[in-house]
């Protein structure tokens, strides 16, 4: 895992002093809320329904037992004995007091954590693949790459204020499990010369109220090039993105406005420019000493199979069913990567006690070469367990109730907090995520429907992800009461695309019903082997209509 | 900021949120604030909810309260019964927590 240096640990330090002397002028009346709300929005700190929310990054999604321990500690001593794990692979906690939050965001500091590009018109956090350097088949590690976009784009002068918020997110995997066509850039390491990485940039995607799907404007960039070309993007967007409306600011909208061909050119004439080119040339030494933290962990020789690992499979059930769907293939034979599902049955999706948070660390410390990830559809990974201790972590998950096994079902969906949390939302969408995990809740069901991505969000701004669920639903407000809009068929993956809508919004009462129809219509109408998806995009959206719209 | 009044409505209450802890608070007849949205002064008409404004302004200034805005109410007795469910879960809490917020006191 990345540590640290002497600039980042002063750069944290500063800016904790910095905002301490802020909140402490704010409650003097120095500083007015229209001076101060720009800079509390800098360090993470919104103002929500019920209290202030604070959102901790967490680059890349990684962090260590020490660092999820801290995590537990902030949501035991300053909020409610909880916290949120977003789609954007950071916390958020719903109650902390503004006089507090200096001191969180110092608690923070001595874990290297903080709540930087969590908020604001930057750069904001880079997300990642969670199955970085531990998936088969992966190209080279996205976390060298987030990282050195990371020190790249913290508190960069030319960046900060941007027309709008600007989202990065990179893999180094063909299967895309970051969304990476979903963002204003995303980044897919590609096998370039003479094996070096390089990078197919993709840029102009994103969700909110003009759903897009990125186009490729940089194929192969080398390695060296990657903040260059990162650079002129950026410029490009910086100078001719709109600032006069704050709907049609991001990146999205400009490569729309000019054609992706048209940007393309001018993010080529603008890197062909040089700039700051030679200076962001990045030096062989500086990738490798990136790199370097980013090393495999001390793996064991082992065989593939494990015989304890089988016989538990043979003869529990339950683990039988976790392993099913909650494991995935480990790159190093006689490993797993554990996925740890945040969606217990009837829950709140991405939710995570003190005690969870301190059962997952603990996990992580003595299973799991001390890592953990955090997944953008609200779940957690320990990416490096031994088959032979897979029985015995499944067990310590399930006593913390964190081995429901449904990673990828019906019930594992991407909930934003709604109209119960959120400042902006509409209508509720935790609540329609629990009655649906409810009604699907019979196991075998779930896995005879199978991979099936539902994804909520309680208004527009589509923090739920929801213009990419196979089933996506999105609350509105129609005069005070709230209504739920169906999509079909989107997807966030290496074939990402918007989900159509299937026709006029539905109750509350009568939602829950109409995600059923439209499950059973795919089962109806399935071909051996398809998922939901499949199916969809070879029959497409009439029969849905049909037997959702027909009785009325 | 949101609208969060009906032109047609007639009855209205103000909120905002106390600045040093977020919590929703509400304007009450004696110009405090209350945590409890049944303690909150019913404005009949645009200029009683201008003039609860105004006093909102000045809590604003003293560093007291942030984002206050009105918001419909209807009237049950001297009481005022929020109409949208955005200010009923102000008022109470998550509906997914019951342990939290002030339904939780």
């Amino acid at each position: 895992m990345y540590r640290y240096d002497e600039f980042d640990h002063t750069i944290v330090k500063e800016r904790v002093t910095e905002f301490t002397g802020q909140v402490k002028r704010r409650l003097a009346g120095e500083l007015t809320e229209d001076e101060f709300k720009p800079l509390r929005l800098m360090n993470g700190l919104y103002l929500q329904l019920h209290a202030y929310m604070l959102r901790v990054a967490i680059p890349y999604g990684t962090l260590s037992g020490t660092q999820m321990r801290m995590l537990a500690h902030v949501a035991r001593k300053y909020d409610k004995g909880y916290g949120h794990f977003t789609t954007r692979q950071n916390i958020q906690y719903n109650w902390p007091k503004l006089k507090d939050v200096p001191d969180i965001l110092d608690d923070l500091a001595t874990v290297e954590m903080h709540a930087i590009q969590t908020s604001g018109n930057c750069i904001r956090n880079v997300t990642s693949d969670q199955y970085a350097g531990v998936a088969a088949g992966e190209i080279d590690d996205p976390r060298v790459w987030a990282e050195i976009l990371r020190q790249w784009s913290t508190f960069h002068p030319e960046y900060t204020f941007l027309p709008r918020k600007f989202k990065i997110a990179v893999t180094g995997h063909s299967n895309d499990r970051a969304a990476i066509k979903m963002h204003d850039v995303g980044i897919i390491i590609v096998e370039g010369e003479n094996g070096e990485p390089a990078f197919d940039i993709y840029a102009g995607g994103g969700q909110g109220r003009t759903p897009m799907v990125a186009h490729l404007v940089g194929e192969k960039i080398p390695a060296r090039d990657l903040l260059h070309f990162m650079d002129a993007i950026m410029r490009v967007y910086n100078m001719h993105g709109r600032r006069d409306n704050l709907y049609k600011a991001r990146i999205k909208i400009l490569v729309h406005a000019l054609g992706a061909e048209e940007f393309a050119r001018q993010v080529k004439e603008e890197f062909a420019k040089g700039g700051a080119g030679e200076d962001l040339k990045l030096p062989d030494g500086e990738i490798e000493r990136i790199r370097a933290y980013f090393a495999p962990p001390a793996y064991e020789t082992l065989p593939d199979s494990d015989a304890g690992y089988e016989k538990a499979l043979a003869e529990d059930k339950a683990f039988a069913q976790w392993a099913r769907t909650n494991l995935a293939d480990h790159k190093v034979p006689g490993y797993a990567i554990v996925n740890v599902s945040l969606k217990p049955i009837g829950g709140i999706a991405g939710d995570a006690s003190d005690a969870q948070m301190d059962a997952v660390a603990d996990l992580a410390e003595t299973f799991s070469f001390d890592e953990v990830r955090v997944t953008h559809e609200q779940n957690l990974t320990l990416p490096d367990v031994k088959k032979s201790d897979l029985y015995e972590v499944w067990k310590r998950l399930d006593a913390a109730l964190l081995a429901t096994p449904n990673i990828g079902l019906i019930s594992d969906m991407i909930v934003c907090p709604g109209l119960d949390y959120c400042d902006l939302a509409n209508a509720r969408s935790i609540s329609i995520g629990q009655m649906i995990s409810e009604r699907f809740a019979d196991l075998d069901k779930e896995h005879d429907i199978g991979e099936l991505k539902v994804k909520i969000s309680g208004c527009i701004n589509a923090c739920g992800h929801h213009h990419v669920g196979h089933i996506g639903i999105l609350g509105v407000d129609k005069k005070g009461v709230e209504f739920y809009q169906v999509t079909l068929g989107g997807s966030a993956d290496e074939n990402a695309a918007v989900g159509d809508i299937v026709g006029p919004a539905f109750t509350e009462d009568e939602i829950v019903g109409a995600i059923e129809t439209i499950v059973e219509t795919f089962v109806a109408n399935r071909k051996d082997g398809e998922i939901f998806l499949d199916t969809y995009r070879r029959i497409g959206i009439d029969p849905f209509k049909e037997t959702l719209y027909a009785a009325a | 900021m949101a609208q969060h009044i009906n032109k047609k409505a007639r009855f209205h209450s103000l909120t905002a949120n106390r600045l040093l802890d977020g919590e929703p608070v509400y304007l009450t007849g004696d110009h405090g604030w209350s945590e409890v949205l049944s303690d909150a002064v019913i404005a009949d008409g645009k200029e009683e909810g201008a003039k609860l404004m105004d006093v909102a302004a000045q809590a604003v200034k003293d560093q007291h309260v942030v984002n206050p805005y009105l918001f419909d109410v209807d009237v049950d007795g001297t009481t005022p019964k929020p109409i949208s469910v955005r200010e009923q879960i102000r008022a109470t809490g998550p509906t997914v927590r019951l342990d939290l917020g002030k339904q939780a006191s």
